[in-house]
């Protein structure tokens, strides 16, 4: 199967509150700033080009439509969508790539959570019958997961504590986090609950804003003459809707990816995980079954700003320029999806 | 080069204005049941889902993927969700069939759906949006005056439209999951029925329907498994272009004839309406057949209309190109499965089970879907015959 390179990757400052920016405002800038690392003009210089994004963030039905807009599509591009995380949409990229159908694609993610209270709008992805009509919000959901870890001592509050208190620490060197600075562990425990035993802090900041990324087979890659990461395996799977029919303290669909993406067959240097929720780190991490020697989060994650429907794709941007820049030769990058840790999408990338 | 694939499995619901018999889980799973079946396999014997429909707001389920995982099988698997306006069950299709022909799965399940009675698509499509004008048209208005300027330069006769929606629901009464089902429609009945967006009558545009289309997609060394004919996937494409821009053409869009272009190169055609059999197309409104005949290259630029009205697209009048035997979007329209019904029942008639909508002998047929303003273009050939 073809290899896959990424050549070039940009986000947004994560911002809480992007005021009257629409679509195209948003995505325009991370475009223009992709197509100058590799040189090109606009998406008629790639073959093929996918976002992601989410119709309820926006509040409107077709919202990805007006993303278009910011393309250049005239002539027409092939071009194609999901309702998901971008990093779904580099997924579908790479298949179009590996049956020949494009040398090189343009992916990107936006969204502007802002528009509405993001746990409340999250509600309404449960089970519409069951589960939706009780309004349960993703922070609460969270806190029941994170409620069942502390009672089977699988972590205590101080674990948590440490997660944020290094995410804000590493987000320093972000310029685009919305959260960062030194934070001691007594002092985020001495936080009012939010819900419990979630504090504030242990939640992801949600921001508004956006993201892009350029793949391309390897060949394409030294024809524009620009450093390149390969993406040498990627995986991603789902878990039952069912959380009570789930081991909310594993994250069964995680270790299914690391597997086939292959996450153990070298040393893991970086890991950029997409844990909203300062416990889910932790069960990533146990799932990825990452050592001791594996930096997490080196760019905050998304404790420094979580870019609703980019914050995936962000994470395996954020490897990438580790990989390029010389810093590390190999890391792994994760996606989520739904509540708990429902869906997960696991990249290793390696240098060239 | 891509890996041959084919449609080894097709299953659909019966499509209805409601159905309250089932949840939305219940009606994905009946056609992906159905879907199983007719390719002769089980749940463990499916790699990956790929699942698309229009606008969660149709619903008011926010990325029902998430909710549907259980009802699909898919527990344990990767799963996709595709979203490309009304043109998402054809690229859902596509998406499908990407993950076969990069060589990356053997046996995928692709399945949509619209359960359009849970809401209102029309209110869905009109929420107001800061600083854009605010419309409460749904998808007639918008298109009534593309349809005027395309009667106005075409000079085609007014009752075009009436003969295609007269047409499609014949065709339609042969199709027992067609929700229409109006075997003694009449023209004069067409005309009489009541104007909603001019020149769009209410018979001539398509209903509002529940219903979900799947099918199994397998890689070719798998395709013997299954017992039926498959339907080979012989070209696949897609299309985008932006809503509004100077100079666009909207009556026959360019996005759609590079579309068209580019899936008869890989299919081997060089003259649609000679080299294929039939064609499921998608036209929610009566005057699209004659728009879309010219636009996909079946006519000259004007002169679509005289195709239609010469019965060259009927089966019932013997035409040698018969669109929408299976009564098209006219006849049924859950909307985020619309485009894939296209394209699933393209590979029926290739499969040689269409039922009583068979176009004998058919051995190429053309799958299409369009959605957004005219402007999402996804269409792929299916054939008998292993390229």
């Amino acid at each position: 199967m073809k290899d896959i390179a990424i050549v070039a990757f940009s986000q947004s400052d994560c911002l809480a509150q992007a005021g009257a920016a629409n679509e195209v405002e948003l995505i325009m800038p991370q475009l223009h700033a992709v197509f100058q690392q590799v040189g090109l003009n606009n998406a008629q210089d790639v073959d093929f080009v996918c976002s992601g994004s989410c119709d309820y963030m926006q509040g409107a039905a077709f919202a990805f439509v007006a993303g278009v807009d910011a393309l250049g599509a005239v002539p027409p591009i092939k071009e194609s969508h999901v309702e998901m995380d971008a990093a779904w949409a580099l997924y579908e990229s790479i298949l179009k790539i590996r049956m020949g159908h494009a040398d090189s694609a343009l992916i990107y993610g936006f969204g502007r959570a802002s528009s509405g209270e993001l746990p409340t709008v999250l509600s309404q992805q449960l089970d519409p019958y069951y589960l939706a009509p009780l309004w349960v919000d993703t922070i609460s959901l969270a806190a029941l997961q994170a409620r069942m870890m502390l009672d089977q001592e699988l972590l205590t509050e101080r674990d948590m504590a440490e997660v944020v208190a290094r995410c804000r620490r590493s987000a320093m060197n972000n310029p685009h986090a919305r959260l960062s600075g030194e934070v001691s562990i007594e002092s985020l425990l001495a936080e009012p609950g939010l819900v419990s035993p979630l504090r504030k802090s242990d939640c992801a900041p949600v921001a508004d804003g956006a993201a892009a990324m350029i793949i391309c087979t390897v060949e394409q890659a030294h024809e524009w003459s620009v450093p390149y990461a390969l993406l040498s395996g990627i995986d991603h799977r789902i878990e039952t809707h069912n959380l009570g029919m789930r081991d909310l303290t594993n994250s069964v669909s995680t270790r299914l990816a690391a597997q086939t993406a292959g996450v153990a067959l070298g040393p893991v240097e970086v890991a950029e995980l997409y844990a909203p929720f300062s416990h889910q780190e932790i069960i990533l991490s146990r799932a990825l079954d990452l050592k001791n020697d594996t930096k997490i989060n080196p760019s905050g994650g998304v404790m420094a700003g979580n870019l609703m429907m980019a914050s995936g794709l962000s994470r395996i941007g954020e490897v990438f320029k580790r990989i390029v820049a010389g810093e590390i030769t190999r890391g792994v990058a994760h996606a989520t999806s739904g509540p708990c840790l429902q869906h997960n999408l696991v990249a290793v990338l390696e240098s060239a | 080069m891509a890996k041959l694939a084919a449609v080894v499995g097709i299953g659909q619901t019966r499509y209805k204005t409601r159905r309250g018999d089932v949840s939305i889980a219940g009606l994905v799973r009946e056609a992906a049941v159905n879907a199983l079946a007719d390719a002769g396999l089980g749940w463990d014997d499916i790699e990956a889902v790929v699942i698309g429909k229009a606008p969660d707001m149709f619903e008011g389920v926010v990325m029902p993927e998430i909710y549907l995982t259980d009802a699909l099988g898919c527990n344990g698997k990767p799963m996709l969700r595709v979203h490309t306006a009304g043109s998402v069950g054809g690229s859902t299709a596509l998406v499908a069939a990407s993950h076969v022909q990069s060589g990356m799965f053997k046996r995928v399940l692709t399945v949509t759906f619209e359960k359009q009675s849970e809401s209102n698509a029309m209110w869905a499509l009109s929420t107001p949006q800061p600083f854009s004008v605010h419309l409460n048209a749904g998808a007639g208005g918008y298109f009534a005056p593309i349809i005027r300027e395309y009667m106005r330069r075409s000079n085609a006769p007014y009752d075009v439209g009436i003969k295609v929606a007269v047409k499609d629901r014949l065709h339609g009464a042969r199709n027992p999951l067609a929700h229409l089902q109006l075997p003694d429609i009449t023209m004069q009945e067409v005309e009489d029925s009541m104007m909603l967006w001019d020149p769009i009558r209410f018979l001539e545009a398509c209903p509002s329907s529940d219903g979900a289309c799947a099918m199994v997609i397998a890689a070719e060394e798998l395709v013997s498994e299954s017992p039926k004919a498959p339907a080979w996937i012989r070209g696949v494409a897609m299309r985008s272009e932006p809503t509004m821009y100077a100079g666009r053409e909207e009556v026959s869009p360019q996005a759609g004839r590079d579309c068209a272009a580019d899936v008869y190169r890989q299919a081997g055609i060089t003259d649609p309406r000679r080299d294929l059999d039939c064609a499921e197309v998608y036209v929610p409104f009566s005057w699209y057949e004659p728009m879309w005949l010219e636009n996909l290259g079946f006519a000259e630029p004007g002169e679509g209309w005289k195709l239609t009205m010469s019965g060259a697209t009927s089966l019932d009048e013997g035409g040698d190109i018969p669109w929408n035997c299976s009564g098209g979007v006219l006849c049924s329209n859950p909307i985020g499965a619309s485009g894939m019904i296209r394209f699933a029942e393209a590979a029926r008639q290739v499969r040689g089970d269409a039922g009583a909508h068979q176009v004998e002998g058919a051995k190429l047929a053309l799958g299409h879907a369009y959605g957004g303003g005219a402007q999402f273009f996804a269409m792929w050939v299916v054939g008998a015959d292993k390229p």
